[in-house]
């Protein structure tokens, strides 16, 4: 580490200068926003130069907010949603994956190629037919037809297929010859490698349900029912007139993701580092 | 059954080893095992994505309606998709979105995913609000760079600070300027993503590749190149072909940035907006709609193609 000190200090300087660069024009917006919803009816949202700092910082835009807009119920049915569609993802896209990858059977290419061709279908195209299937199945206006459509998603089951398939056959040549049957292997011997990609895929199924925004638009319509997206969306029609209001709005919408993923990335981030599998 | 019989070596390195005489798929039951695995999946994707898309198929000829079926008009709707300079403009729009937004999303987050690779606190914060603007959804993110960009946002109030403008800067109202702040949101909320890829191909370079490249004399750009990049190549490929389809189909950013309208007399609209207008409401023309989406699935399916060459060309090559 030590062999030319001072191109490794200069190096790494360098580094830490563009990773604060970044972060500032990522991280900026958001704290202009907080900034913006703590700001009283006193201050000035255009002096020259802009003022981060409040001069009359107060918490009455989160009260108004919050009085006139159900967000923790809009937050709660996103969870619902979320918990659906990560768990139908874990589970179901990993099985999927250890047969495409790990098992010889007929008509598995075109089994893949279902797969593959799935994720070329654009989402947007199909929603009308998808709402049309789901209202026959009866569940408008429901959080399980939000759910539904994204219970296995294509890309995940071709990246768990990816994932087992870079798991080294001795691996499992070994398990068969102790008499390892194909549940113990999955569950014991393939999975186990993998644990990182499955993270991986949990976040991003996660991701994926709590972002949409056209689909839950379409199925729901009472707002008891509204996912976090839709309902923000009400926030701009609201407080058209007040940015303040909007931005309170959007930090209380942000700050139980901040949270959760905060919680969560250790596991995540750990996974991805385990479940590299060395050459 | 036979199994003992000694398979035949396939290197050197394994020549101390006796391997199962069955590949390893023999022994994995009966027929209807792999259908088990599979079941679910299958499912749900036939259900949910496949069936609706030939559903779609069969309407793009038809002159469908959203409350009626619609009679079967042969290729009328692509005859009149020819003509219809909304289409073009749309076509315009997404093509140029892939052709700005592909290549930065395929270097900057393998460049981000290198810098935050490592141990240490620090670089795990960066790691975790990095990847921040991924998890916020589209509409937080439009309503968040609506009130920066706009006549009196930060932005503008920013550069008439630093005497960089005369005027505010129509960010949110000129065509060019309003296409090009989207794209710039779809880089800042999607980054993190494919940073997350990239980790998770790194993990996975040997870093002996590192140690003798250094040993070698090569300094941080050399390794980025001649390690680095070979190694995750396959993914860079996978990313390509992600990042073009998600910018073709890009609705979110341009219509939250402009209000849902697609712009000044629909100038900014892209092809998803324009099938979204097509085929929702009560004047949607399923039809016609069907068959825009036909359109833009053959893109993206040159698209996938493009990448299968290019890697196809990698490996007789590499």
């Amino acid at each position: 580490m030590s062999r030319q000190r001072k191109r490794i200090t200069t190096g790494s300087a360098a580094r830490y200068a563009a990773l604060v660069l970044m972060f500032i024009l990522l991280a900026g917006p958001l704290l202009w926003q907080l900034s913006l919803s703590l700001k009283g009816q006193g201050d000035d949202l255009y002096a020259q130069p802009p003022q981060l700092v409040p001069s009359h910082p107060t918490l009455s835009n989160f009260t108004g907010v919050l009085d006139r807009v159900p967000v923790l119920r809009f937050v709660l049915n996103s969870a619902v949603v979320a918990l659906l569609v990560v768990g139908g993802n874990v589970l179901f896209a990993t099985s999927a994956g250890f047969a495409l990858a790990r098992l010889r059977f007929r008509f598995r290419g075109v089994a893949t190629a279902i797969f593959v061709a799935a994720l070329l279908v654009p989402a947007e195209a199909v929603i009308i037919a998808q709402f049309l299937l789901i209202r026959s199945a009866g569940l408008t206006d429901s959080l399980l037809g939000v759910a539904l459509p994204a219970f296995v998603a294509p890309l995940n089951v071709l990246l768990m297929r990816n994932a087992f398939a870079g798991i080294p056959d001795e691996l499992e040549e070994a398990a068969v010859l102790d008499g390892a049957g194909i549940w113990q292997r999955f569950l014991r011997i393939c999975v186990p490698q993998v644990k990182g990609v499955m993270a991986v895929v949990a976040i991003f199924a996660f991701v994926a349900a709590w972002n949409d925004f056209l689909w839950p638009l379409i199925v729901l319509s009472d707002e008891q029912n509204y996912t976090l997206t839709v309902g923000l969306n009400m926030l701009k029609g609201t407080f058209y007139d007040d940015p303040r209001l909007i931005a309170a709005g959007t930090i209380v919408a942000l700050v139980p993701i901040i949270v959760f993923f905060a919680a969560l990335q250790r596991f995540f981030m750990r996974g991805l580092e385990q479940g590299g599998i060395k050459g | 059954m036979t199994s003992t019989i000694t398979a035949p070596e396939r290197d050197t390195r394994r020549a101390d080893r006796t391997r199962p005489a069955r590949p390893v798929h023999w022994a994995q039951g009966r027929w209807y095992v792999p259908w088990l695995f599979l079941g679910v999946a299958l499912v749900v994707v036939c259900t949910f994505a496949l069936f609706p898309f030939f559903n779609t198929l069969l309407l793009s000829f038809t002159d469908a309606t959203l409350l009626r079926g619609g009679q079967f008009i042969g290729v009328d709707n692509f005859g009149e998709l020819l003509g219809d300079s909304r289409f073009q403009t749309a076509l315009l729009n997404s093509t140029l979105y892939v052709i700005c937004v592909v290549p930065v999303m395929v270097i900057l987050p393998l460049i981000l995913a290198t810098l935050v690779a490592g141990n240490g606190r620090l670089l795990g914060f960066f790691r975790t609000s990095y990847y921040l603007p991924v998890i916020m959804s589209p509409v937080i993110v439009g309503l968040v760079w609506t009130n920066l960009l706009n006549r009196r946002g930060l932005v503008n109030a920013v550069l008439e600070w630093v005497s960089a403008v005369s005027g505010p800067v129509p960010f949110l109202t000129d065509r060019w300027l309003l296409l090009f702040s989207a794209m710039f949101v779809t880089i800042w909320m999607g980054m993190g993503y494919y940073m997350v890829i990239y980790l998770a191909a790194l993990a996975s370079i040997d870093p002996s590749l590192y140690d003798s490249a250094a040993v070698d004399g090569a300094g941080t750009v050399r390794k980025f190149l001649h390690v680095t990049m070979p190694g995750v190549r396959n993914t860079m490929g996978l990313i390509g072909l992600f990042s073009s389809i998600a910018a073709f189909r890009v609705f979110g950013e341009v219509y939250m940035l402009t209000d849902g309208t697609g712009g000044t007399g629909g100038e900014n609209l892209t092809m998803t907006m324009l099938i979204q207008r097509e085929g929702t409401g009560l004047q949607a023309r399923t039809g016609y709609a069907g068959a825009i989406s036909l359109v833009m699935f053959v893109i993206m399916a040159i698209f996938l193609l493009l990448q299968l060459v290019a890697q196809n060309r990698q490996r007789k090559n590499g």
